[in-house]
């Protein structure tokens, strides 16, 4: 394996709000082309982080650079590179996909196709449909879709799947690594712990505003297994997950 | 992919412009505003109603209603100048009674009692009878009367001069009168209902989406995350707003323009000259949405929640909406209400667009309206940097 070319770091990072410490000195760095999971409960740190690296808040103090520019000085030339997708965040009202797409575009300055944009998140048919009829995995998939416009070197996801059924989570997934085979970078946070360790190359836990472990998840699992870790209880060679997919057909359908 | 990248970089080469960005939200947002019914209806809807009232209702000359007593002579001169006045109706057709429970309740506005000429001079006596409760028509009613008797009495004089002149020699020299009315009529401008209703309600119509739109606006897509979204791409938060403020502004003129047109060709509103006036009238239009708008940005940083938006925009809304001269004449209220009135920014919007469209004045003659306008838009932007929330 050659030696991975770090396309976001991040050192000493630390965010003040009044009196809560968000952030506590966290470092780490992400690969290019990798798809980086930050890991951690509600409230420890994960979107604070998201949101400084993507240029939305300022940090209290320490470093960020993407792709190396520094977040404090060069925002504007960080946001020509990334896509962001915020958690819960809604888009204009009264528009068309297809209107809030070139929406975007008009704000990033480029040409997009539209109907191609759209195919390439499985929404072709939907163009002429508002956001807020759409169902909850359409929304996700579309607001991935609006962080591809400007052809992004790295997309950040902020818990995407996040109140989806089982069957548009698995489409989301594929969708991630699609983009990913694409050459983009990705970062996502994620309460799901199946969900990081089917998609992301390498994951950092976050607690209480600090990074407690950060490697691939087959080392973490392997480091806990080597620690004397035993499942309390033998585990069957399928999930209840499992049945539920067999049953209901793993095809995602439209709501 | 291999496509895309060659797109990427034929796309990142040329310069970042904030314009087209901006411009991008402009249009978004125009068409957004087209698909919301609420904004129709403040912008279109609301003054035109109010127009059509007013425009059919509101009439644009006094008109009178006197009643003639049942024993009235109405053979003679004073009966016959008095319907020949434009503008008096004369009833003959109702009781003594009627007519004076009529003009107690204001219905009626004088009442005349010509006696006939019975002393042996021929002389007519008129008595007029008017009520407080339409004081202001009793008193032309009176004057109309005056007029009458008195331009009689001269012709009677002067007759008398003519055909006795050694009579009147020791009083007047040939030919003369004490006074003389000389009534010259000035070709000038009807003063029409229409041409006080119509800028009024463009003027309430410009506060009303100032001050609503840019509140709920602001607040909603703050609350829904939009805004968040948008400063995650690489247009600055200014031309956000000017995006925004830009639609805003093509919206209100497009909506302004039909209620001229409309007001021209079916009310006759008076545009002293023409398309000049009619730009002019744009012109004052966009720059109050601007000053309004500030309104609309401090409210929408004020309000907790959206329930809190609408009493917080009403109460920069309602006081200018009564007191502004939108409906009636500043003029009409007591001194001390007058007062509050000439503080208000719309008062200066109202009068700024009545006479542009009924005097022609330029822009140098509304100097003193542009001025305050000017001034409030300073006071009220102030607020909007200290209260706005962009988060």
């Amino acid at each position: 394996m050659q030696t991975p070319k770090a396309i976001i770091e991040v050192k000493n990072l630390v965010k003040v709000y009044n009196e809560l410490i968000a952030v506590q000195g966290i470092s780490f760095e992400v690969y290019e082309g990798e798809i980086f999971g930050l890991l951690g409960p509600n409230g420890a740190g994960k979107t604070t982080t998201l949101e400084i690296i993507e240029t939305l808040r300022t940090q209290t103090s320490g470093e960020v650079l993407v792709e190396g520019f520094s977040v404090r000085t060069h925002a504007g030339e960080i946001k020509k590179r990334i896509g962001v997708q915020l958690q819960a965040a809604g888009y204009y009202p009264n528009l068309t996909l297809a209107e809030l797409l070139k929406l975007f575009a008009g704000l990033y300055n480029v040409r997009i196709d539209v109907n191609h944009m759209l195919q390439r998140v499985g929404l072709a048919d939907r163009s002429k449909a508002k956001y807020k009829i759409l169902s909850g995995g359409q929304k996700q998939r579309f607001s991935i879709c609006t962080t591809l416009i400007n052809k992004p070197k790295i997309v950040f996801l902020d818990e995407p799947t996040t109140g989806l059924d089982p069957q548009a989570r698995r489409n989301l997934w594929e969708l991630i690594r699609e983009i990913r085979a694409q050459g983009t970078t990705v970062v996502i946070t994620t309460h799901y712990m199946d969900e990081a360790e089917y998609l992301c190359d390498r994951v950092a836990i976050v607690e209480k505003g600090k990074i407690i472990s950060l490697d691939t998840p087959e080392k973490l699992i392997d480091n806990l297994i080597e620690s004397g870790f035993n499942k309390p209880k033998e585990v069957k060679r399928a999930n209840l997950e499992d049945v539920f997919l067999s049953l209901t057909g793993k095809e995602w359908r439209d709501e | 992919m291999n496509k895309q990248d060659k797109n990427y970089s034929d796309n990142s080469t040329p310069k970042y412009s904030q314009w087209k960005a901006m411009l991008a939200i402009s249009r978004a947002s125009l068409r957004s505003i087209t698909r919301s019914p609420s904004a129709v209806i403040f912008i279109l809807v609301f003054p035109l109603v109010f127009i059509v009232v007013f425009g059919f209702v509101g009439s644009n000359t006094i008109k009178l209603d006197v009643g003639i007593n049942s024993k009235s002579d109405t053979s003679g001169f004073v009966f016959k100048s008095f319907s020949e006045v434009q503008n008096i109706h004369l009833v003959v057709d109702k009781t003594d009674r009627e007519m004076m429970d009529l003009l107690k309740k204001g219905r009626m506005d004088a009442i005349l009692f010509i006696h006939e000429g019975k002393s042996e001079s021929g002389k007519e006596t008129v008595e007029i009878i008017t009520s407080k409760a339409s004081r202001e028509k009793g008193a032309f009613a009176i004057s109309v009367l005056s007029n009458i008797i008195d331009k009689k009495n001269l012709d009677y004089y002067s007759h008398l001069q003519k055909r006795y002149p050694e009579s009147f020699k020791d009083v007047l020299s040939d030919g003369e009168i004490p006074a003389e009315l000389k009534d010259t009529k000035v070709e000038g401008r009807e003063y029409k209902m229409i041409d006080f209703i119509l800028p009024g309600q463009l003027g309430f119509s410009i506060l009303s989406a100032g001050v609503f739109g840019t509140a709920f606006v602001f607040f909603s897509l703050r609350q829904t995350l939009v805004l968040k979204r948008f400063f995650a791409t690489p247009i600055k938060r200014t031309y956000i707003v000017l995006g925004e403020a830009l639609s805003r502004v093509v919206f209100q003129l497009a909506g302004a323009l039909v209620i001229i047109v409309l007001g021209k060709y079916v009310f006759g509103f008076t545009l002293i000259n023409g398309f000049v006036t009619v730009i002019n009238l744009l012109l004052l239009s966009a720059l109050g949405l601007i000053v309004f708008m500030g309104f609309g940005f401090v409210v929408s940083g004020l309000a907790p929640n959206e329930s809190v938006i609408p009493p917080i925009a009403n109460i920069v809304t309602l006081p200018q909406f009564l007191l502004s001269g939108t409906f009636f004449p500043v003029d009409a209220f007591p001194d001390w209400l007058q007062v509050v009135s000439k503080v208000l920014p719309l008062t200066y919007l109202n009068d700024a667009l009545r006479k542009v469209a009924f005097e022609g004045a330029g822009m140098i003659d509304i100097s003193h309206e542009l001025s305050i306008i000017f001034i409030w838009g300073l006071i009220v932007y102030a607020a909007a940097v200290k209260f706005f929330r962009w988060e």
